[in-house]
């Protein structure tokens, strides 16, 4: 009987490694660099014939080759889908990096930031023509102030840190404009993000370091020091602090911190990264604060991209808002919308080209909208509760940081490591191995070997339960004493663990044809 | 709620576990003043069809650059995006990953950053480039504070040239503001950039050059950048249009030191002004300098060549108060999508589409300046150029925009103090010769 071609039952599987011609592997495709592939002077678009015209570039005209390979279309979309799969993504699976509020990307608001009204509208038409995309900055910024209880947003800044940039922007405008030039000391807590110290000095501030107590929040017996006494004749310019802060804490004295800064002639700037804890629930203008940065591409679910873009909106309190910068929306007398593009002597100025990201407005509005005041709040419980959950469910085998339940994100130190040899970045590593993208290790820098795990409310309950049986399943293996597995891990990703010493000493940042 | 995977048991469960009775217990840590009853003023949940009705009735509120004949450029340009683009970028691998901290799991995202930092290398004729900024305004605000830093803060003085687009200065001079940095910034001209050279000192730590500037005259960088040098100060070149740099000498070969610009004419939509993707590219030895993540090749455990976010210690997770910039996000998805479309193009694809351009500007302007009333004011321009008008732009770019016609950015509406009677116009390979023959008849009526 001819048994060619028919189903067949598969030998056992005896083999685990093959060492293939090609270097790929199976769905894992190797992939060269894009300049080592293609055809000079092949191209991917089509486009008409020039007519011949006679140039009037001046005789500036470039000369030579650019050095760009010439591939046709299907080459470059293969070559981009190659290299897309070598990628961990949310819509893949858990991906916990505290402080980065990796929840679910609606596609709604894909197609929404596409519609051409939005997507295909130049920044400087007339504003006659641009009234939709004004409109739904209003709106923002309508839901923004409501959710913040706060009475003004500058809607411009790019990202979180130019959020950050915005606010102490504007504190620094009315310290001058009030004629206190010489306010210029900013506390900011031993747990803060880097952004934030970094940005103080960005604008000409000096920073003084508040240590954190035994309980992960601000040592209050040290920030009462520091301020005592101090009032408007004092160089305090503000405190920068985030709440919850990177501990995953909610700051319980805030309201008191608020009021000592008031005090001392000082501003108070909240650094919103982790207002995903708080939405619907608590409103930072109830808590004293005079500027909070918004992360849309955190909290209101709008893609982080590989690293951005992102947009910052900032709240203002009634002390800061007339230093705002612009541009800004204002409702017109028709009903219509307008924008105010040059600034007033308040404003401490323009801290970009246009108007902001827009395309971040419509995504980030798509999202509030289909949750609504409802649902926005129960995403912010949902959120808390299931870290508080990872949390319980991990504490017996790993050693949380801080005591007590904790807010939207888990923080974990490397105690329960000790003496096994195994670190916080051979745990992450093997996290890797088991389908995870790994926490966010090592900050804060309050906490040895910090893990600080957000699984964000768009997980379920079933994958939480896989996930925490994979992590109880680590430290257990990393206790018995299999140092082995972690320090090879990953060993299933797309690439084992890479060199960053060598990249660093040697830095090779682009890459140069071979004859060079 | 569609996007909440939780329902009532399991929350229930949930708790139980946690070891509290309801969710009002995790929140306990919360002062009760400002603890808020109840939900926010603001309308409930919708369906996504509701959802997606009401942003369309808004977006029809809009006129789309693609839906009527259209000139606008000064900072922000109408191209045509392959669909492979937009196709790609969209790929959940791509856009809803992090950024790329752990390497193993993010060589997707690396290796495009590798490829696209060699594409601006090339592009603007430089050694190095970086993993983009929020946009080429802020571009130029960091390259102008990283120049400082690389005087050591010995010298004060930065000359803005007459052509920098006036965002691009704005943004620059707040950014400055709060710094040791003394901006010298010149009025807002068309043709007087070569007037840097004689403010240029011993004090001078940078020169910021636009070229094409926001009128569109090319601008040659070489003397600028000779006298820039014998007073070791910096020259830095901006330019906003990213298929000019195809067309002309880039900045590197003339003596650029650090050159920054707007990339969204590569690949990334208008948007309404963002979000687009600042290129940043410098010398080598300025690299250590230089602000925003930076990808770098490496090799992993078995020897195989990989990518990794590299000189971290520059940046702000790691040198806190002492990083050269506080940027952390920068423009990742619009970098993919411009490396896409430099792939898509290639050195052919990216020279004709250069070539059309101009074609189509020379064309507008031939047809412009035959108009009674109109002149071109520009000597040499790439794809936008200025023409003086009898009477004040802005009334005339309404009277156009009320016949369906998009005719260009009055200078007015970036510098309030800029000759009132400026137009500044573009045309790119979209720009069709019935458009441009529709913006005529409109013209010479609204003129006339």
């Amino acid at each position: 009987m001819k048994t060619e071609g028919r189903t067949t039952a598969p030998v056992a599987a005896t083999m685990t490694a093959v060492k293939t011609v090609s270097g790929s592997q199976a769905l894992n495709q190797a992939t060269s660099l894009i300049f080592e592939t293609g055809t000079p002077r092949r191209t991917g678009i089509d486009f008409p014939e020039p007519k011949g015209t006679k140039s009037r570039l001046g005789g500036h005209d470039r000369q030579g080759e650019i050095g760009l390979p010439g591939l046709s279309e299907p080459e470059t979309m293969r070559h981009y889908v190659r290299l897309s799969q070598k990628n961990y993504a949310i819509d893949l699976g858990v991906y916990p990096l505290g402080s980065c509020t990796m929840k679910h990307n609606p596609r709604l608001n894909e197609k929404i930031a596409r519609m051409p009204g939005f997507a295909d509208v130049h920044p400087l038409q007339p504003i006659s023509t641009a009234q939709g995309a004004l409109e739904v900055m209003s709106v923002l910024s309508h839901w923004l102030m409501t959710l913040c209880n706060m009475p003004a947003v500058a809607l411009t800044p790019k990202a979180g840190a130019h959020g950050e940039l915005c606010g102490m922007m504007a504190i620094r405008a009315r310290l001058d404009h009030d004629g206190a030039s010489h306010k210029r000391r900013v506390l900011v807590p031993e747990s803060a993000h880097g952004t934030n110290p970094a940005t103080a000095v960005q604008c000409g501030f000096t920073v003084d370091e508040i240590p954190a107590n035994a309980g992960g929040r601000v040592d209050m017996d040290a920030l009462r020091a520091k301020l005592d006494g101090q009032g408007k004749d004092s160089d305090i310019a503000g405190i920068m602090l985030t709440n919850p802060n990177t501990c995953g804490l909610f700051e319980t004295d805030i309201i008191e911190i608020a009021e000592l800064i008031h005090k001392a002639g000082g501003y108070f700037y909240c650094d919103g990264a982790n207002f995903n804890a708080l939405v619907g629930r608590v409103r930072p203008g109830d808590l004293g604060v005079d500027a909070m940065h918004i992360n849309l591409h955190k909290t209101f679910s709008t893609p982080h991209g590989g690293g951005g873009p992102g947009s910052g909106p900032t709240v203002l309190s009634d002390a800061l808002k007339a230093h705002a910068p612009v541009p800004y929306v204002v409702k017109t007398a028709d009903g219509g919308f307008d924008l105010v593009e040059t600034p007033d002597e308040k404003s401490f100025g323009r801290m970009c080209a246009f108007h902001g990201n827009m395309g971040m407005y419509t995504r980030a509005l798509s999202y509030m909208m289909s949750h609504g005041s409802d649902g926005l709040k129960q995403a912010t419980e949902d959120a808390v509760l299931n870290a508080n959950y990872v949390q319980a469910s991990l504490s017996d085998v790993m050693t949380t940081a801080f005591e007590g339940t904790c807010m939207h994100e888990a923080l974990f130190d490397d105690r329960f490591l000790k003496d096994t040899g195994v670190e916080t970045l051979d745990f992450a590593k093997a996290m890797i191995d088991e389908g995870y993208h790994p926490m966010t290790m090592y900050f804060p820098l309050v906490v040895h070997g910090a893990m600080l795990i957000e699984p964000t409310e768009s997980e379920s309950k079933g994958e939480l339960d896989r996930f925490i049986r994979s992590m109880r399943s680590l430290a257990i293996r990393a206790k018995s004493g299999d140092i082995e597995s972690f320090k090879q891990a990953p060993i299933y990703a797309p690439m084992r663990r890479l060199d960053e010493t060598l990249a660093a000493r040697k830095p090779v940042l682009r890459w140069t044809p071979p004859s060079e | 709620m569609r996007y909440l995977p939780l329902n009532t048991n399991d929350r229930e469960k949930m708790l139980d576990v946690i070891g509290v009775d309801s969710i009002d217990d995790l929140f306990e840590t919360v002062p009760k003043a400002a603890r808020l009853d109840g939900i926010i003023d603001l309308p409930t949940h919708q369906t996504e069809q509701a959802v997606e009705q009401f942003f369309q009735r808004l977006s029809n509120k809009s006129t789309p650059a693609g839906s009527v004949p259209f000139f606008c450029g000064a900072g922000a340009y109408k191209h045509h995006i392959p669909a492979t683009v937009d196709h790609l970028i969209q790929r959940s691998e791509f856009l809803t990953a992090y950024t790329p901290y752990q390497p193993e799991i993010s060589q997707g995202t690396l290796q495009t950053l590798f490829e696209f930092q060699t594409q601006v290398a090339l592009l603007t004729g430089m050694e190095v480039a970086n993993a983009s900024m929020y946009d080429g305004s802020t571009a130029c605000a960091e390259a102008v504070v990283m120049a400082h830093r690389v005087g050591r803060g010995k010298k004060s003085k930065a000359i803005l040239a007459s052509g920098l687009h006036p965002h691009y200065a704005a943004a620059t001079e707040t950014l400055a503001s709060t710094l040791s940095i003394n901006i010298d910034k010149l009025a807002c001209n068309i043709g007087t950039d070569a007037n840097v050279i004689d403010r240029i000192d011993d004090d001078t730590a940078c020169v910021v050059v636009q070229s094409p500037n926001v009128f569109g005259e090319i601008v040659d960088l070489r003397p600028i950048a000779e006298k820039a040098h014998a007073h070791k100060a910096l020259l830095i070149a901006v330019f906003t249009e990213p298929v000019a740099l195809a067309a002309i000498t880039p900045p590197g070969e003339q003596g650029a030191d650090i050159v920054v610009g707007e990339g969204q004419g590569l690949g990334v939509g208008l948007a309404f002004g963002g979000p687009h993707v600042g290129l940043f590219a410098c010398r080598q030895k300025l690299v250590r300098q230089m602000p925003g993540r930076v990808c770098g090749e490496t090799v992993d455990a078995n020897g195989d060549r990989g990518y990794v976010l590299t000189l971290s210690t520059r940046e702000q997770h790691i040198r806190r108060e002492k990083a050269t910039s506080n940027i952390c996000t920068n423009s990742g998805l619009c970098c993919l999508a411009f490396t896409i479309h430099m792939s898509l193009l290639g050195d052919a694809g990216i020279q004709r589409l250069a070539t059309l351009n101009h074609e189509n500007a020379c064309h507008l302007a031939d047809v412009l300046d035959s108009i009674d009333g109109v002149s071109v004011e520009n000597e040499t321009f790439f794809n936008e150029f200025t023409v003086r008008l009898n009477k004040p732009a802005a009334d005339v770019i309404q009277a156009l925009a009320d016949q369906g016609i998009i005719g260009g950015v009055p200078l007015s509406r970036l510098t309030p103090d800029g000759d009132a009677n400026l137009l500044l116009v573009c045309a790119t390979e979209t720009s069709s010769k019935e458009d441009i023959a529709a913006f005529e008849t409109a013209l010479k009526e609204v003129l006339s």
